[in-house]
């Protein structure tokens, strides 16, 4: 393949952009990608230097809110470039090919980057009824991740779904839809959770693969450290209203106006990992908490199935949607309350015996009892 | 004169560190139940016309969590290491239920003074077979509290003590469940705390042998008696 020889300078050249857009590019997304200043020298080196990886993206059981997000990066080079050339080997929603066509192509892609290709999966994995909830070409979801993966050099899940399930895997999850990381083994992967995730996220991912040859640093749940090491809590620009003890308690309150914490109105910040406070999306406009409405976690696993939305910890399972922690401690605890009263009461029926017994059987100073 | 002789022993039951290990514990679950209620339930103090920069009311609530989180923690670790060095019913043996006649003694408890349908005499200078259960349930809560709470901890702070229970977060599968169950087994200790002090109260009051304030001044009072046979007792097992 012609285009995958080029690196990512040629191709810029090529299209148009100058020496001085390719640096600013790559200062950029060395920043974003958390290297240092010094190491942006690296980043440029290998965006002249290295072949363009072989990308190809798959989609299986998604609502394309991935792509929808990516193409929407704010800077203008990433979908140039990276999407433009880089991830179009193959990927369903944004090829010109159809049909047999890109079927061809994929297998073509596959077969001359054997072992080198990067596979994007955007999806989950429906594995009920033997994988017909999704097919593609003829193939089930699971039979096409398989194939795919097992020449790839590196695996990435993008959202929610390939991460985690996400919606389709909500109780009662009836496709029995599966993240990725449970069909595909011995492979690395990288999880970009969120739903979608940040497309800033994303190309930052990509544009570290590319530069270092590597897989960016991931934490115990296999995110890249750069994005998902804080909470959004961490970074939100409300914190210190929460710190204060300053909480919106209604959607339409004083407090609400003066955009104090949303803690009370359900904000799940201190338990989502993103980077949404600080990268924000829509170029950088804005996130949900600016919008004045709490984060819902929608990078953190099973976030649908930990409603309602609008209080900061999930109902207790099993106890219907109202039901929290506390209403069950307090209900316990008024039992144990009851439950004390009434063995004090039989206590002093059925022990009355032994009592007495005590009490008869006390030493007593001689003449202190009355009528000895 | 109508009165007969009630031989009774003190038994020095409660070593000054078990007692002062209570007594902190108490105090740091009274604390930390507080706290966490407060932090997953925050009163909202001030209402309008009021700048973040002058308070800092929830953070110092959170700040005492963390602070006594830590003092939890070493006193259990010291209660842990005293049932290693401490007097016979401090032992950490006591606390598990090993052997057949731990469980004969928990079903006597059972039946006799839970739900008195049975009558026998079960005096024991320390705790009781089913007290001694529960407790060893309230040490694995402890630890789950410990355990979840570091676990949270970890993500907000780089102390590396707290880093070493970086592994939680993954193992639960998320923070939201970690905050979940945190929460919920605060309710555990509101109920046992309930439960535990009404039998303090019922055993002062059916035994007469002081519980009440045996963690106080670490005495109990048993009668001569039993307390020769069950020493006896003790001393045949041993061999
Ligand atoms: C008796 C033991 C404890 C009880 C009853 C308790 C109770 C609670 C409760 C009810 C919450 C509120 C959860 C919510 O609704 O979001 C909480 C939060 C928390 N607790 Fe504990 N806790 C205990 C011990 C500990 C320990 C040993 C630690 C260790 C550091 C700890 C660390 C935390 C942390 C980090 C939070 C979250 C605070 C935040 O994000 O602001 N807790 N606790
Ligand atoms: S709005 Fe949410 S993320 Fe921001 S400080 Fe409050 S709880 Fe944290
Ligand atoms: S603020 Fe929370 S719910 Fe909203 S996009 Fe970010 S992580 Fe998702």
């Amino acid at each position: 393949m012609d285009e995958t020889t080029s690196s990512v300078w040629e191709e810029m050249k090529n299209k148009g952009y100058s020496r001085r857009d390719f640096l600013k590019f790559c200062a950029w997304m060395g920043a974003f990608i958390g290297v240092e200043s010094t190491g942006i020298s690296s980043v440029v080196r290998a965006m002249e230097t290295k072949k363009r990886p072989a990308v190809i993206w798959l989609h299986l059981q998604e609502c394309t809110c991935c792509s929808e997000s990516f193409i929407r990066t704010s800077h203008p080079i990433v979908a140039d470039i990276i999407l433009d050339n880089i991830s179009l080997d193959y990927t369903e929603t944004l090829q010109a090919a159809a049909g047999h066509q890109a079927e061809a192509a994929l297998a073509k892609s596959m077969k001359d980057n054997w072992g080198e290709y990067i596979l994007l999966v955007e999806g989950s994995v429906p594995t009920g009824e033997d994988g017909v909830y999704c097919c593609i070409g003829g193939k089930t979801a699971e039979m096409r991740l398989k194939e795919a993966a097992e020449g790839a050099k590196a695996v990435i899940a993008w959202g929610n779904c390939a991460s985690n399930g996400c919606v389709q895997a909500a109780n009662p999850n009836p496709t029995t839809a599966t993240p990725i990381h449970k069909i595909i083994n011995g492979k690395p992967l990288i999880k970009v959770p969120g739903c979608p995730p940040i497309g800033e996220v994303m190309a930052g991912v990509i544009v570290h693969i590319m530069a270092f040859g590597t897989i960016p640093q991931l934490d115990g749940q296999g995110r890249p450290l750069a994005f998902y090491s804080r909470r959004v809590h961490d970074t939100c620009y409300r914190r210190p209203n929460y710190d204060a003890g300053l909480f919106v308690e209604e959607f339409d309150d004083e407090n609400a106006r003066k955009g104090y914490c949303l803690y009370k109105v359900g904000c799940r910040g201190p338990v989502t990992y993103n980077a949404c406070g600080v990268t924000k999306w829509n170029e950088g406009t804005s996130f949900p908490i600016q919008s004045g409405h709490g984060c819902i976690g929608c990078s953190e696993a099973d976030f649908w199935d930990h409603g309602p939305f609008y209080q900061h910890l999930a109902s207790f399972p099993g106890f219907g949607i109202e039901t929290t922690a506390d209403k069950i401690g307090l209900g316990l605890g008024v039992a144990t309350g009851v439950g004390i009263a009434a063995h004090a009461v039989i206590t002093n029926i059925s022990k009355k015996d032994e009592i007495n017994e005590h009490i008869e059987t006390s030493s007593v100073p001689d003449g202190d009892r009355e009528g000895e | 004169m109508k009165h007969k002789e009630v031989p009774l022993f003190r038994v020095y039951v409660w070593e000054r560190p078990v007692r002062i290990y209570h007594w902190i514990n108490a105090l740091c679950i009274l604390v930390l139940c507080v706290t966490g209620y407060l932090i997953g339930n925050p009163i909202v103090l001030q209402h309008g016309g009021n700048d973040a920069s002058n308070h800092y009311f929830f953070g110092w609530i959170r700040f005492i969590h963390f602070a006594t989180a830590y003092l939890f923690l070493f006193n259990f670790l010291f209660r842990i290491y005293w049932g290693f060095v401490g007097n016979r019913y401090a032992n950490w043996k006591n606390y598990f239920p090993y052997s057949k006649k731990h469980f004969q003694n928990m079903w006597d408890v059972l039946t006799v003074d839970v739900l008195q349908i049975r009558k026998k005499d079960i005096e024991t200078p320390g705790h009781n077979a089913v007290a001694n259960f529960m407790y060893f349930i309230t040490f694995l809560a402890f630890l789950f509290e410990v355990i979840t709470g570091f676990g949270m901890y970890s993500a907000m702070s780089d102390n590396w003590f707290s880093d070493l229970f970086r592994w939680v977060i993954p193992v639960f599968g998320g923070d939201l469940i970690l905050r979940m169950i945190h929460h919920a087994v605060m309710w555990v200790f509101v109920v046992f705390t309930i439960v535990h002090v009404y039998l303090v109260f019922y055993h002062d009051y059916v035994d007469g042998s002081g519980v009440l304030s045996s963690m106080a001044g670490g005495w109990k009072f048993v009668s001569k008696e039993k307390f020769l046979k069950k020493n006896q007792e003790k001393a045949a097992e041993g061999k």
